[in-house]
């Protein structure tokens, strides 16, 4: 375990690093800068706007001086929105997104696990058909059309719940839905296609031979196998959901990172698009280290390969 | 392995979901009865307070770095200039400053400012504070992207240049903390309404001063608990994307006539916004989606809002790319299109087909010249240059900012030119930032733009078309044109001015580096119980003239 953890930790340097450098660079080649307006500066004012914010030295020197300040934590003042560190963002907007993220996941389980197993218990039936057709559906009907389906109904007809918002508990529902939704359906069908394949398999013979009840052979035996492969998909994908969704965050006005993402790179934000693309890029690492220590626990076999 | 399936068939059979659904119901009804029974509009007129979309969030709340109509509007219930417009009217009137005087030449303007007038914190505004303002503004260690607006003072351009740094040199003097007075490098008819702009409005100096200093950008005195301003509302809250509530200024001078004691500024996106509004979650919407316009004026027309705005929307040719340098083929451009088609077919919001480039009613002018729609004169000025129904015309691109409405005018107008004309254009987007670089760098032939009017006057618009105005990337010059606007801006009589104004329209249609294509409308939706909104061409509408009334 512990080597597993400084293995992890000595790779994730070298990757940050290569995430930022390569980040840095490409923004800096896209087309088009920060403080390009429809009305356009004139020389002069556009000279002392990129002065103050250092972006009159060399590139080379802007690197460096990014990484220095990196090092010490500085991710740098937002260009678009002056007075807003990214920090400062990233603080406001991450717990919503990650609040969110989580019960969109909870979502996806509850959904996608029982709809896995259903659909492999009823393999080669009618049924199965059914689940794995609603599943693929899930999959191909984007956020955008199930959110404001979900508003349309729930909100605007039932006047169950807000049509957006994030103030009150049961704001929570529908943007969890929308969000969860995609997910629970890839994990059904991880979910099943890994029960089907560990049902196959000799010690699930052993454990019927040895008398154990069925609950405690799919439940001790055969689940925790077949969860492997939603495990390992689980890491990237909640790294995905807690660092917010644009489409699902404006659809629902909530005041999570999505909109960052996209708004810091289409203004050419740089510190915003840097700050949350490695925000990301350690969230993934982080998740990912999760998923592998889960596996181990739940998979004897990763454990002893691991040793 | 059958007694797994059937423990698991059994599972899913009807006996055991029931007592599931009934939980998942209650769960919802649960969740449902923890959202509040009133919604925002029912809640807030009951209690005085405006929920407002302002569709995108404003970049920053500093009146000397924005440059946005969001911007404006948040800022409009947070600063107060030395004049202000008439919510109804768009005429003048008195603001921080009472009452003033102007010279006979029109050059100096002697302001004396209302004693009343208090900053946010209790501290009077004086004379001072405008002239810290202006010098804070006018600095180029700054950058205010809209210094020039402040041009019209005397020696206010060589200062904000560099090419002095004595800021006595600029004409504007405080010999008492009420009285301001400014001295023009030219009689300008339109300076008092200038001064309702928010590169005018003053800022608290002390505040300035202790967030980083006079000249410093990247500061926090606009965040609540920072923030100091003279307007009738000061910042209450603000998160990013997420809204900014301003609530009463107690020390406003004519705190009094401020009916609304909140107003909550929403950045939602402009699809979601509809849906809020409908929900009663908005009193105001920032825009209307074009596909719910026939809906709501079928429906609940008494709601639906379309005013016309001071704005054209445009393309512009390079006039040095090929055949576009003579100037019969860029009429015959203009000409062959059907501006009716688009604003009736495309558009269906109101917004008005553009024979001249001026938007009407701009500072009461309305242009005499007009361009017609007419092909076969477009076909036979076509020949004329020597492309006898296209034969041989080079290729040539359109390019505009991606967006669905301007690629379906651009393929309406490509049709009408392959059409009419027999020319071939191809279609051609970039994203935002890319676009204005590429227009900036000149690289184009014929480019999608777009002007709103900075002041209500024909000068905001005819000015783009001078040879060194910063939007004229059309490398069109015209010394005749450049001299007539120059002879506007000295004019020593209004009829003089206008004249100017008319005589510099035709020369821009006759040589048509623009060709205008329709002017703007702002459409919204607007809840019955918002008293006090007014059309405006400006989209200038005083918090203070707004009150909520009860509806049911």
């Amino acid at each position: 375990m512990h080597r597993l953890l400084i293995r992890r930790l000595l790779q994730a340097i070298p990757t940050l690093w290569l995430i930022a450098t390569a980040t840095f660079f490409l923004l800096r080649v896209a087309p088009g800068g920060p403080f390009d307006e429809e009305k356009p500066l004139s020389t002069e004012i556009k000279e002392q706007i990129e002065a103050h914010y250092g972006l009159d030295q060399p590139l080379y020197r802007q690197y460096f001086s990014y990484l220095g300040n990196l090092l010490q934590g500085d991710l740098g003042p937002s260009y678009k929105y002056p007075g807003w560190d990214v920090q400062e963002i990233l603080l406001q907007a991450f717990p919503v997104s990650f609040e969110l993220g989580c019960w969109a996941l909870l979502v996806a389980l509850v959904i996608g696990i029982p709809a896995g197993i259903l659909a492999a218990a009823l393999h080669h039936r009618h049924a199965e058909t059914g689940i794995m057709m609603a599943a693929t559906a899930g999959i191909c009907l984007p956020s955008f059309v199930v959110g404001p389906l979900l508003i349309l109904t729930f909100s605007l007809l039932l006047g169950w719940f807000n049509p957006l918002g994030w103030t009150y508990p049961a704001d929570r529902l529908l943007p969890a839905i929308t969000l969860g939704l995609l997910y629970a359906a890839y994990i059904a069908r991880l979910a099943r296609s890994g029960l089907l394949e560990v049902l196959t398999e000799d010690y699930i013979r052993t454990a019927h031979a040895k008398g154990l009840s069925q609950r405690k052979v799919l439940l001790g035996h055969a689940l925790r196998s077949a969860l492997d492969p939603v495990v390992a998909y689980l890491g990237p994908a909640a790294a995905g959901l807690v660092s917010g969704s644009f489409v699902v965050e404006t659809i629902f006005f909530i005041p999570g990172m999505g909109p960052f993402f996209v708004n810091g790179a289409l203004n050419r934000d740089y510190p915003v698009v840097m700050g949350t693309v490695l925000f990301y890029a350690v969230l993934i690492l982080l998740f990912n280290l999760i998923a592998d220590i889960l596996q181990m626990w739940m998979q004897p076999r990763t454990r002893h390969d691991e040793a | 392995m059958h007694r797994l399936f059937f423990y698991l068939k059994r599972l899913s059979q009807k006996r055991y979901c029931q007592p599931k659904r009934f939980l998942l119901a209650t769960a919802l009804a649960t969740l449902a009865a923890c959202s509040p029974s009133r919604t925002n509009v029912e809640r807030g007129s009951q209690n005085q307070e405006l929920y407002i979309g302002i569709g995108a969030e404003p970049a920053a709340l500093d009146p000397h770095i924005t440059t946005g109509l969001t911007e404006y509007s948040v800022m409009l219930a947070l600063f107060e200039g030395l004049t202000t417009l008439d919510p109804q009217t768009m005429a003048v009137r008195p603001g921080v400053a009472k009452y003033w005087e102007v010279s006979g030449d029109g050059l100096t303007y002697t302001f004396h400012l209302d004693s009343q007038a208090r900053w946010s914190n209790g501290d009077p505004v004086t004379a001072q504070d405008f002239l810290f303002s202006i010098e804070r503004i006018l600095s180029p260690a700054l950058g205010a992207p809209y210094a020039y607006m402040l041009y019209p003072l005397r020696g206010a351009e060589a200062f904000n240049k560099g090419e002095t740094t004595d800021f006595s040199s600029v004409g504007l003097h405080a010999p008492d903390p009420t009285t301001l007075i400014c001295q023009l490098s030219a009689p300008t008819p339109y300076f008092l309404g200038l001064l309702a702009h928010n590169t005018w409005w003053p800022v608290h100096p002390p505040t300035i001063r202790q967030h980083g200093g006079m000249t410093e950008r990247i500061s926090k005195w606009t965040k609540p608990g920072n923030f100091v301003g003279n307007g009738p509302y000061t910042i209450e809250s603000w998160r990013l994307n997420n809204g900014i509530t301003v609530s009463r200024n107690p020390h406003y001078r004519e705190v009094a006539q401020a009916a609304l004691n909140r107003i909550h500024f929403l950045p939602i996106d402009m699809q979601t916004e509809e849906r809020a509004f409908r929900a009663g979650y908005l009193h105001i919407t920032s825009s209307v989606p074009v596909h719910r316009v026939d809906w709501y004026r079928e429906n609940l027309p008494e709601q639906l809002h379309i005013d016309t705005a001071l704005g054209t929307y445009y393309y512009m040719l390079n006039t040095t790319r090929g055949p576009l340098a003579d100037k019969r083929v860029r009429k015959a451009l203009a000409y062959a299109i059907d501006r009716e088609q688009i604003t009736e077919h495309i558009l269906r919001a109101g917004q008005k087909p553009a024979y001249h480039f001026t938007p009407p009613n701009a500072g009461g002018y309305n242009a005499e010249a007009r361009l017609p729609h007419d092909p076969s004169l477009a076909r036979s000025l076509l020949a004329e240059a020597g492309f006898p129904d296209g034969a041989g015309f080079p290729a040539f691109e359109l390019l505009y900012n991606t967006s669905e409405s301007h690629r379906t005018i651009a393929e309406a107008i490509q049709q009408m030119w392959k059409t009419q004309l027999g020319i071939n254009v191809t279609l051609h987007n970039q994203e935002w930032k890319a676009y204005l670089s590429t227009r900036q760098a000149g690289d184009f032939d014929i480019l999608r733009a777009a002007w709103y009017g900075d002041y209500d006057d024909p000068n905001t618009f005819l000015d783009l078309g001078t040879t060194d105005n910063g939007n004229n990337h059309s490398a069109w010059s015209h010394p005749e044109y450049d001299r007539l606007i120059q002879s506007a801006a000295q004019a020593d009589s209004a009829e003089k001015r206008q004249q100017y104004f008319q005589e510099a329209e035709t020369i821009l249609l006759e040589e048509m580096p623009y060709i205008p294509i329709y002017f703007y409308v702002t459409s919204r939706l607007i809840h019955p119980s918002v008293q006090g909104w007014y059309p405006s061409l400006l989209d200038n509408h005083p918090y203070q003239a707004i009150h909520l009334k009860a509806v049911h």
